[in-house]
């Protein structure tokens, strides 16, 4: 009796969240997401800092002051510029061992974290989908594309950026790739995992029956399938990237420290730890809140665009 | 469990390679920037490197097997008496991190699927997030600055080996491992709270309430046990995460580790040594997923082999 009670109701709900999905649509849907809204606003006001540094009082980041070395915080200091006029700056974010402004180079740091990250995400997920496509629906490659993924994901990631790093060089173009290579995998095994599924459907195969040539099922029917698991995935291998950009810079082994990067920054603050952690603390708090915005927005995204990976993570 | 075997194969060959296929004399860079012309000729001639890259592959993997790693020619030791050195500090931290991170974990996350939606529950989620964003080298220096600047609880950096006394032995360890664990916590509570939650709307978790059971018997024995799977694999899976945190660890609070190495060996473009430690840590990596496969049908037995 109760299941008969029960039944009319269940499918009224269906109905009306079916149609509410329909009205909403893709964007408001993803608008109406928090974690989404507060990922994305927060990316874009990292972005506009990146963007508009010079704006915000930022000056040159590479700029060396003898006199106004290992500053602490707030404190204001006359400085000669490179026209060699004096002038009074505030040192908002105290300066470093070559008496650099430290708030000039986090402003600056800002660009290179997201150029790194955006750069990552997309040349992982292009070089992956290429690859997972192939192995996906021509069976014979499958197997050999497939054993070399594994191999590549046996080694941890950090471990494979370092060594590539190591015999590459220093720069900011093998940093890149070393941290595309070991994400290539990843991207690999859900493209190809989509593809298997989809090339069963009735659609494909009705593609397949009329003569359409390989390349075109490929592009116009298997592709877009992999769009939404892309994006999602894309978005946490950038938020990856910037912390593994981050690590290597540290380290001492990742992009040359002349370049203001907040890995950079970090790793020149590390002699004076005991009493300057301002060195550490800003560009730490700027690369863990953009990392912590992008995760958002990937898991914003995961909630909306795929619901079906949602629930397996 | 053969797949492993091809799995170990290309691990080994992409290791190999990484060296061989950059431009440039092999030899060379091996030797080092300091190195004559007559080491260099030395090293040719023991690498085999005039001959084919597959005999070249051969010769260098039957040594890997044999236990000759090479020589280091910045540290001027065999690698295998460096890596024998740095071995304990960084199985300490692993094992360490290992146990806090469980310990913590795994309640946090059955007690957040349990009150599913409460605060416990935001502040889990929360956390979890927030540990995969911040950078393990950040935390590891703010809990410098708070526990050994500020407070002076434990001793600011360093490595007291076990043999010196387990009091200073833990005393240095502590602060390490609670860095390292963050975003192995973040991981592990996040899996645990997915997969309880799942159980918990089973049919047979609704029978061990109607009967009686208390929830604890229910949580622990009824849910976690049924969800173990999942949490096992991700303990697994995050071993990757807990080797690339070894090394940042290592080189924040100075402990002599096979991390610490590596990032070293990168500076002295130390090749055989970046090489070893690289197929070594893969190696453990690989060997500990194999065992965790095997110990699934533990977990659940209805999975057999």
């Amino acid at each position: 009796m109760t299941a008969t009670a029960d039944e009319p109701v269940e499918i009224d709900v269906a109905a009306s969240s079916a149609a509410a999905v329909k009205k909403v649509g893709l964007f408001g849907r993803l608008a109406r997401n928090q974690s989404v809204a507060i990922g994305a606003v927060l990316v874009g006001l990292m972005i506009l800092i990146g963007l508009l540094a010079p704006l915000l009082g930022a000056t040159d980041p590479t700029a060396i002051s003898p006199a106004a070395r290992n500053l602490k915080p707030g404190v204001e200091r006359n400085i000669f510029t490179p026209a060699g006029e004096q002038v009074t700056r505030t040192f908002w974010m105290g300066s470093d061992s070559l008496g650099r402004d430290i708030y000039s180079r986090v402003l600056y740091g800002a660009r290179i974290s997201l150029i790194i990250g955006v750069t990552v995400a997309a040349l992982s997920v292009a070089i992956g989908l290429v690859i997972g496509l192939i192995a996906g629906y021509i069976r014979w490659t499958d197997g050999p594309i497939m054993r070399v993924m594994d191999g590549m994901m046996a080694i941890p990631g950090i471990l494979l950026a370092i060594g590539l790093v190591s015999v590459w060089g220093a720069g900011l173009v093998t940093v890149i790739f070393a941290i595309v290579v070991p994400d290539i995998p990843r991207v690999v095994r859900l493209v190809r995992s989509v593809v298997l599924s989809i090339r069963e459907e009735p659609y494909v195969e009705a593609a397949i029956s009329v003569g359409t040539p390989v390349p075109l099922i490929m592009f116009r029917h298997i592709l877009p399938n992999t769009i939404a698991p892309l994006i999602v995935q894309g978005t946490f291998i950038c938020a990856s990237a910037m912390l593994v950009e981050a690590t290597l810079s540290f380290l001492g082994i990742g992009i040359p420290p002349d370049v203001p990067t907040w890995g950079n920054i970090m790793s020149e603050g590390r002699s004076y730890f005991r009493i300057h952690p301002h060195m550490i603390l800003f560009p730490g708090i700027f690369l863990a809140v953009t990392v912590l915005a992008v995760n958002m927005l990937g898991d914003g995204l995961r909630d909306t665009l795929d619901p079906r990976l949602s629930k397996r993570i | 469990m053969l797949a492993t075997i091809p799995v170990l194969g290309m691990v080994a060959i992409f290791v190999f390679l990484m060296l061989r296929l950059t431009p440039g004399d092999p030899a060379a860079v091996i030797a080092g920037d300091n190195a004559n012309a007559e080491q260099v000729a030395q090293i040719r001639a023991k690498l085999g490197l005039d001959e084919p890259l597959v005999s070249q592959f051969v010769i260098w993997i039957t040594k890997m097997v044999q236990g000759d790693f090479g020589e280091s020619f910045f540290f001027k030791k065999t690698v295998a008496e460096l890596i024998s050195q740095r071995i304990e500090p960084t199985l300490s931290l692993a094992l360490c991190t290992l146990v806090l991170a469980v310990a913590i974990a795994v309640p946090l996350g059955v007690l957040a699927a349990h009150r599913h939606g409460s605060w416990i529950d935001r502040f889990v989620m929360g956390f979890s997030v927030f540990g995969f964003s911040i950078p393990v080298f950040v935390v590891g220096y703010l809990l410098i600055y708070v526990f050994a600047i500020e407070l002076g609880l434990v001793p600011v950096q360093g490595y007291s080996r076990i043999a010196g006394g387990f009091g200073s032995f833990i005393e240095r360890l502590i602060l390490p491992s609670i860095t390292l664990a963050v975003i192995y916590i973040a991981l592990i509570a996040r899996i645990t709270r997915a997969s309880v939650i799942e159980i918990l709307g089973e049919d047979y978790i609704r029978t061990a309430r109607a009967k009686g059971l208390s929830n604890r018997v229910v949580l622990m024995r009824h849910a976690l046990r049924n969800a173990a799977v999942p949490i096992i694999t991700v303990i697994g899976i995050g071993i990757a995460l807990l080797i690339g945190g070894v090394v940042v660890t290592e080189s924040v609070y100075n402990i002599p580790g096979l991390g610490r190495l590596v990032v070293d060996a990168v500076l002295a473009r130390d090749y055989p040594v970046i090489q070893v430690v690289i197929l070594m840590f893969s190696f453990v990596y690989v060997l500990i997923n194999l065992v965790i496969d095997l110990a699934y049908s533990f977990f659940d037995p209805r999975i057999r082999y």
